[in-house]
């Protein structure tokens, strides 16, 4: 037994001698400039986490490819895209601060735990400064809820919840894709005028925060005009067969189906109600409608011949530019890099996802520094033009961009894969704003920025 | 040494010494350099590595001693996970209520679902066991709502109760002030390693835990366990109540459970409903298995080697490849990434499955017995050529 005695402490003692040694030349990265992950060398980390798998994979491929266009134009290749439009001068192509970018990617798999593991990771292993990317609102919220309690930038990319700049907002957060209450609000007057305002609507609804929230959004808007909601039923987000929730739908008396789903989720839905004939009833007196509040291009591939005439609202669409004029510079600029680069237009998650990396890169540059804590006074109340969305600014209160939301129709005729969805209307940012304690956003506080040291 | 025999202190030395020198193991490679890639010495993985350890051996428990495989234990880690989040959100950011009533919550629900569950056996059990989990999954992932948060998860936010804490309390997990997130970097030349508080605690509650297992496993009620796993119709013929064994046993193993539930939401405060679906009860039977089921130090090994593979492997894409290849001609490049490509990246799984199937295979007492074999040879042929010294070496009593 004496013997092992010996043994362990000879293992001990060695092990502290060894300990102390090591410990001499140990200092704290984090103190050394206040803040966590300050680059050292010639390049700066952003960290890039997007669904590769899962009912968002369509989004987060696309937004991928945004953000390696993004970097590239901020490294100074390729044809310099929307820097050229932005209202902002101080990118110059050499990378942020001097530093040459250069980004990890992680996949979400649209679940929150595997999505702050990737995050994680991409802070612990590789250093990351800023986070940026995620479809679904749920990972979106998780992801940013991580990167306050560590100490970095979530620059938030396709989230169309309210709670993520509302009950779950951070100070270290920021989004710039548009929410479900501006849908509801772009959406209702066009409703009213394409359907009338005696209409009884049943909704469907993925059962996350998104969801919900979207639902309280459309639902609100809606009855405020005269609607009825007959019912709202809530599926998992895991689903990809819904005829057993569309069946219940026909007996229900609704006149409209609402879908509050989104991705792979919307695709399956749409096609399930459309092969249910939901499109050629009569109920009430009226034709059966079906609205989709909020869609995109990547959906409408998805969707087919079924997306035609169906009514929803956009962040934004490559088309914007051409149809509504120069208010929305930058669309034009940016449709062109993607399009030679990748050979077809980007999607709204990828422009909000580029947008979002110039804005960070922007917002380092104008703090001069990378501290996490100054990137948000630079963000906070900034108000800049050029990114494909006419005039937008980011309010202080709750980190959210203001900015025109686009009403949107499935194409009945389409001329190419290209053009599947065409623009009804831009409505107004005054229309979309809302007062930052509006009760669907009550109830969460931005706190304090933390640097991570 | 603490009630154990001296090759049993020898392991929990073992095991004591690679946890707390983790970030040097994990970290071989110098930061800058090109196999910094294979680095698993960064603080959530190594928390990862350590919690699903305790996990692992709690569930083999249960499995390697008794041999009642459980298809359900992801449920315990699951309720662990949420109990731990709610003590934050009403009590304090402290983690010891969190981890204290994460494991009572986790041992009465095990009760509950070992208690039905355990009056059948082989197949019926596991069927019955992956049910009472795909049950909770499902009341966690929509029912239950307002308690779990369903697919969003559940979070804590700043205007919390949280009625311990004063004002000045820190926003963040921690241990009497100091903080799970804090960690110390020590840079030696171009190696960087990093001590995570967060790391540390976990480590010593899985020594905590391990050291337990030990005990129970050489203690007479191990014995009786393994009596079971052997022939329970002959101990029941004998006329021994078997029950309230395999009881004990499963409800320890659900505590474990939810410790390492508790654990996760302490180093990361969200609970989220996928921790309890059936991939991850399915990932804690391969972990022991594949480590080495009724083994010690198996269920640890496996549980660190799929958390590797999830974590770094994963994380390999087509861009990495190129890198590494781009020695070779243009052609020959294109067809090696072309081949690996499937094993990577978003194919781990099936790189883990092919080594799941070797370790099956050819070595059905999994990677522990692997180690078994190397060490046998090497004694082998140390036997013959060091036989003089040899005696001078091993004890005399």
């Amino acid at each position: 037994m004496s013997k092992y005695d010996v043994t362990r402490r000879g293992v001990l003692r060695t092990g502290a001698i060894a300990g102390a040694g090591f410990a001499l030349p140990t200092y704290l990265r984090a103190q050394e400039s206040g803040y966590l992950n300050a680059p050292t060398g010639s390049t700066v980390t952003l960290g890039f986490n997007v669904p590769q798998t899962g009912p968002y994979a369509d989004e987060g491929a696309d937004e991928l490819r945004a953000f390696e266009l993004a970097v590239e134009h901020l490294n100074g290749e390729g044809d310099g895209g929307m820097l050229n439009t932005f209202s902002s001068k101080s990118l110059s192509g050499s990378g942020i601060l001097g530093k040459k970018v250069e980004f990890v990617t992680g996949d979400t798999q649209t679940k929150s735990d595997a999505a702050r593991a990737s995050a994680k990771s991409m802070i612990e292993k590789d250093g990351a400064i800023m986070i940026s990317g995620g479809s679904s609102s749920g990972v979106a919220v998780a992801v940013q809820g991580l990167c306050q309690e560590a100490g970095v930038i979530f620059m938030a990319g396709l989230t169309h919840s309210n709670d993520t700049t509302g009950k779950d907002k951070k100070a270290n957060g920021f989004r710039h894709f548009f929410n479900a209450y501006m849908s509801a609000a772009a959406l209702a007057p066009v409703l009213k005028n394409l359907y009338g305002d005696d209409r009884r609507a049943y909704h469907l609804t993925a059962d996350y925060t998104w969801g919900w929230t979207q639902q309280e959004s459309i639902a609100a808007a809606t009855e405020a005009m005269g609607w009825e909601t007959v019912n709202n039923v809530l599926t998992p987000l895991a689903s990809t067969d819904f005829s057993s929730y569309i069946a219940p739908v026909l007996n229900s008396g609704a006149d409209v189906l609402v879908l509050n789903h989104y991705g792979g989720n919307m695709v399956n839905s749409l096609t399930n109600a459309v092969q249910f004939g939901l499109r050629e009833k009569q109920a009430n007196g009226k034709n059966f409608e079906i609205v989709v509040p909020l869609y995109s291009e990547l959906m409408a591939k998805g969707a087919g011949k079924n997306i035609a005439g169906i009514v929803g609202s956009q962040n934004w669409d490559w088309k914007l530019e051409n149809e509504m004029g120069d208010k929305y510079a930058g669309t034009n600029a940016f449709v062109k890099s993607f399009g030679e680069k990748y050979g077809f237009p980007p999607s709204q998650a990828a422009q909000t996802c580029y947008a979002q990396t110039l804005l960070y890169a922007d917002a380092a540059e104008r703090a001069g520094t990378f501290n996490p804590c100054a990137i948000v006074e630079a963000l906070e109340g900034y108000e800049f033009d050029g990114l494909g969305n006419g005039p937008t600014s980011y309010r202080a209160e709750d980190h959210q961009c203001f900015k025109d939301v686009v009403v949107v129709k499935g194409a009945a005729d389409p001329e190419d894969e290209f053009n599947l969805v065409e623009i009804v209307e831009v409505t107004p940012v005054e229309q979309v704003t809302y007062e930052p304690d509006h009760p669907m956003f009550a109830g969460g506080e931005l706190g304090q920025c933390n640097p991570g040291a | 040494m603490l009630g154990l025999t001296p090759k049993d202190t020898t392991l929990l030395i073992i095991v004591a010494i690679l946890t707390l020198f983790a970030p040097f193991i994990l970290n071989p490679f110098p930061t800058d350099s090109a196999m910094a890639q294979f680095n698993a010495g960064y603080p959530d993985l190594m928390q990862r590595f350590v919690i699903f350890g305790i996990f692992a051996i709690g569930f083999n428990i249960l499995f390697g001693l008794t041999g009642y495989l459980s298809f359900g234990h992801a449920a315990f880690l699951g309720v662990g996970s949420y109990s731990a989040v709610w003590m934050m959100k009403l009590l304090t950011m402290n983690v010891i209520p969190a981890i204290v009533l994460s494991v009572i919550v986790a041992g009465l629900f095990s009760v509950v679902i070992g208690y039905i569950s355990l009056r059948r056996s082989g197949i019926y059990f596991s069927i019955l066991t992956l049910a009472f989990a795909q049950m909770s999954y499902n009341l966690a992932y929509s029912v239950l709502t307002p308690v779990t948060n369903g697919e969003t998860g559940l979070q804590i936010a700043l205007d919390d109760p949280r009625i311990l804490d004063g004002a000045n309390a820190p926003q963040y997990p921690n241990l009497f002030g100091t903080e799970m997130n804090d960690a110390v970097t020590m840079t030696l030349g171009p190696w960087a390693f990093t001590f995570s508080v967060g790391y540390y605690v976990c480590a010593i509650i899985m020594m905590l835990a391990f050291y337990l297992s030990i005990r129970i496993f050489r203690s007479p009620f191990g014995m009786m366990l393994r009596a079971v796993k052997s022939n329970q119709q002959r101990m029941n013929y004998t006329g021994l109540n078997t029950r309230p064994y395999t009881l004990a046993a499963f409800v320890i193993s659900g505590m474990y459970a939810g410790l390492a539930g508790g654990l996760m939401a302490s180093m990361d405060p969200l609970a989220g409903a996928e921790r309890m679906q059936w991939t991850a009860s399915g990932e804690v039977v391969l972990m022991t298995i594949l480590g080495g089921a009724g083994t010690l130090i198996g269920p640890v090994v496996g549980a660190g080697f799929i958390k590797y593979f999830e974590n770094i492997f994963s994380k390999i894409n087509d861009s990495i490849l190129h890198q590494w290849f781009s020695f070779m001609p243009e052609g020959l490049e294109d067809l090696l990434v072309f081949l690996v490509h499937p094993f990577i990246g978003k194919g781990w799984h099936l790189t883990l499955g092919l080594l799941f199937m070797l370790v099956v295979i050819f070595l059905p007492g999994g990677l522990v017995e692997g180690g078994q074999r190397l060490s046998k040879m090497f004694r082998r042929k140390a036997k013959t050529s060091d036989e003089k010294t040899d005696g001078k070496t091993s004890p005399a009593e």
